[in-house]
């Protein structure tokens, strides 16, 4: 009987001391953050997050979000627009701030011109709404172009400077490949499913050529311009049945499906993110040690090449009860070291300028070297101007280039009609 | 009736006011039926005619995703936007092509499916079950599974159709809008026609034996014996299939969403409300698109009704 008075009391407690223990753990604030989940991110994530939990003493809770990026952004806009406290810190898209900023704390207080400088301009821009900086940028994204050395070498034939090049040295070696019995063999695959990595694509194609971005700084729409039209005609030239240079097929690709060809060996160059690279060169690769990556061409010789500037960034709830906190964990994960270890780790590119000239980043993803030229000068979407309507002005741009693709109309009059729909979007350019 | 009027059958003492009242609340059908309906009504109040006002408010407002509060009222501009936006008319026709084509496909595979599975053979039971395995995988998964399914380059539908010599060479199922149409019916109608089956098939084990036992001692064909009477009697069956169907095959979203997009060729009705109210944030807009779809569906579930209700009479 005395022992199990014993034991209930030593129960009792020993609850309350557990009691006690988690009161004084509530003590310490919880931030929550929004990290993406692909691959290795959410790990990073956690790996980050833990190491400021123990620098500062409080508590990181981690929430899982949608990979799909409008879905994400369809999830956001909820949790915002409901004044929601249960996020401090969002994950978000570099075309987001725009459309998010109303609730988003202004981080231009927080940041000195230092801090603002280290990180490559066009990224930090393109998280900047009404001039106020919205987010900082976690890590960023550049098209890129892939293509197959071993076959260039085969038939002598240099890296294309041009994409009319590109087209030239993509027909050449089909018909020889096709003449040899390759006969599954296609010239160049991107990204032309109506979605939007197919704004991102014709972008690059319409902005190397001269074509200008679509809607320029201060809202005006650009995009019916001559330069713009050549740009989306020649890619659209080479889209067509076997003995084209683009497989019909490519009107429904995304990144994946361009590189399952590209991949697999079907195809000579391929545009994509980088992050195909480890991919390609993955074991089991058809294709692996015969790809080079490089920066796209451009639309006239000597001209200005254009990677559409993809990548994420961190935002402050408005809503939040720790802005102190929450500003001070986004500081840190945007901080130098943070970024070092996601680029060894991950591949992330790092957005800080600094770690593309950085040892170890360097032995960990030599391609930096040559992409920090396309990174430092990428082309950010017409996000900013176009603020909450960027999404709309994605839509109609991406259908008229598709439509352009498909040959249902010709690049001339698709963009005439784009023009038109987005000056009445956008109210004459005003937005 | 005088008799009762004058003389009771049974002398009941005229009831006082209080005692009527509770008769009345003990003994009348209308008030219990209405609090045995109370929670139901309640429950669906809540869950379905709350949201539904919500949706018919705010379709009449400029409600933005990003400011549900500062919504103004702006009357019927978001429906003028609406229907005098081309791609709206574009989903329309995309839905309703849709629906009419694989709805149709539907009953009649299923129909021929429950016919032979309403006939004994071995191992019946097994290929009933069976036959239901497309319907119970999810649609999103179904439809990233024909995606790569029907892919150009890799994708197995080409290497059949090529290696059994129906195509030349491959084509890009999915890359322009009537060859993504065909290849979402096909998808469709492979995954509900089990369904279909089902329901014709339960239709048709209800048909009672000793009619078809009376035809056989008249000798009428088979296929005659379909038509007078298996048809006539499994036709209530039928229409309420139908029915289901088309309500369901006009909201579609999941496989056009994950096999297509957003792409105008292929957007339906729901995809279209879905990208304004979502993508582009105008709830206003989206609100509206979904009132429409509301309408239609309404419209063309009492159009149904309509049609069914003098075969319902006769029988």
């Amino acid at each position: 009987m005395r022992q199990l008075r014993n034991f209930l009391l030593a129960g009792v407690l020993g609850l309350v001391a557990g009691v006690g223990a988690s009161a004084h753990a509530d003590a310490a604030k919880k931030i929550t953050v929004s990290c993406g989940s692909n691959g290795i991110e959410r790990d990073l994530c956690i790996e980050g997050t833990n190491e400021w939990s123990k620098k500062t003493g409080q508590r990181v809770e981690i929430l899982s979000t949608p990979n799909d990026s409008n879905e994400r952004l369809g999830l956001y806009q909820q949790l915002l627009s409901a004044g929601s406290a249960d996020v401090d810190l969002y994950q978000i898209d570099v075309v987001w701030p725009g459309i998010l900023a109303s609730h988003l704390l202004d981080l231009t207080p927080h940041l000195s011109e230092k801090e603002i400088s280290e990180h490559v301009a066009g990224a930090l821009n393109s998280n900047k709404a009404d001039g106020k900086v919205v987010a900082l940028p976690w890590f960023m994204d550049g098209g890129v172009l892939y293509y197959r050395a071993d076959l260039l070498k085969k038939y002598g034939q240099k890296v294309p400077q041009t994409w009319e090049e590109m087209g030239k040295v993509a027909k050449l070696i089909l018909e020889k490949e096709h003449a040899a019995g390759n006969a599954e063999l296609w010239g160049f695959v991107y990204q032309g499913r109506a979605y939007e990595g197919l704004t991102c694509n014709a972008l690059e194609w319409v902005a190397s050529t001269g074509g200008g971005t679509i809607v320029d700084d201060k809202g005006a729409v650009t995009i019916n311009n001559p330069q713009a039209a050549k740009a989306i005609g020649l890619v659209a030239s080479w889209v067509g049945k076997k003995g084209s240079i683009t497989p019909e097929g490519v009107l429904s690709y995304s990144e994946e499906e361009a590189r399952g060809i590209f991949q697999s060996g079907k195809s000579i160059f391929m545009r994509n993110w980088p992050y195909a690279w480890a991919l390609l060169n993955s074991k089991d690769s058809a294709v692996k040690g015969k790809v080079v990556m490089t920066s796209l061409p451009s639309g006239t010789a000597g001209g200005p090449r254009a990677a559409t500037l993809g990548g994420w960034s961190l935002g402050v709830s408005k809503y939040t009860k720790n802005p102190k906190e929450a500003v001070d964990l986004a500081k840190f994960l945007t901080g130098f070291e943070q970024q070092k270890m996601r680029a060894i780790k991950g591949s992330f590119n790092p957005t800080r300028v600094a770690l593309y000239s950085d040892a170890e980043v360097l032995k960990a993803n030599p391609h930096l070297k040559e992409l920090k030229q396309v990174f430092l000068s990428a082309v950010p979407r017409p996000a900013g101007p176009t603020k909450t309507k960027y999404n709309r002005l994605s839509a109609e741009f991406w259908n008229s280039v598709h439509a352009v693709l498909s040959q249902a109309e010709t690049a001339e009059s698709s963009l005439k009609k784009l023009e038109a729909r987005l000056a009445k979007t956008s109210n004459g350019g005003k937005w | 009736m005088q008799a009762t009027e004058s003389t009771p059958l049974l002398a009941i003492p005229e009831p006082g006011l209080m005692k009527r009242f509770w008769n009345f609340l003990l003994y009348s059908r209308v008030l219990w039926a209405w609090v045995f309906l109370a929670p139901t009504l309640i429950a669906l109040l809540v869950v379905a005619g709350r949201p539904l006002f919500g949706t018919f408010w705010l379709s009449f407002t400029d409600a933005s995703l990003l400011a549900l509060d500062e919504a103004q009222f702006v009357g019927f501009s978001n429906y003028t936007t609406v229907l005098s936006d081309p791609d709206w008319w574009t989903a329309v026709w995309n839905t309703v092509v849709f629906s009419v084509v694989s709805v149709g496909l539907e009953t009649l595979f299923g129909l021929g499916i429950a016919l032979v599975l309403n006939s004994t053979f071995p191992g019946r039971g097994l290929l009933r079950a069976a036959v239901l395995i497309p319907w119970a995988v999810p649609t999103v998964v179904s439809a990233k599974m024909w995606t790569w399914m029907f892919n150009d380059i890799y994708g197995v539908v080409n290497h059949i159709l090529v290696l059994l010599g129906v195509l030349e060479q491959p084509v890009a199922w999915l890359a322009n809008p009537s060859t993504t149409m065909a290849a979402l019916i096909f998808v469709d109608v492979w995954k509900t026609t089990p369904f279909m089956a089902l329901l014709i098939l339960a239709g048709l084990q209800m048909v009672p034996k000793d009619v078809y036992e009376a035809a056989k001692l008249d000798c009428d064909s088979r296929l005659k014996t379909f038509f007078s009477i298996t048809l006539p009697l499994i036709k209530p069956t039928i229409s309420i299939a139908v029915i289901f169907r088309s309500l369901d095959a006009l909201r579609i979203f999941d496989l056009v969403y994950v096999m297509a997009g957003t792409t105008k060729g292929t957007a339906t009705m729901s995809v279209y409300a879905r990208q304004r109210l979502m993508e582009f944030q105008e709830f206003g807009s989206g609100s509206a698109a979904s009132v429409l779809i509301f309408l239609i569906i309404g419209f063309f579930t009492v159009g149904y009704l309509w049609l069914i209700r003098p075969s319902q009479r006769e029988s």
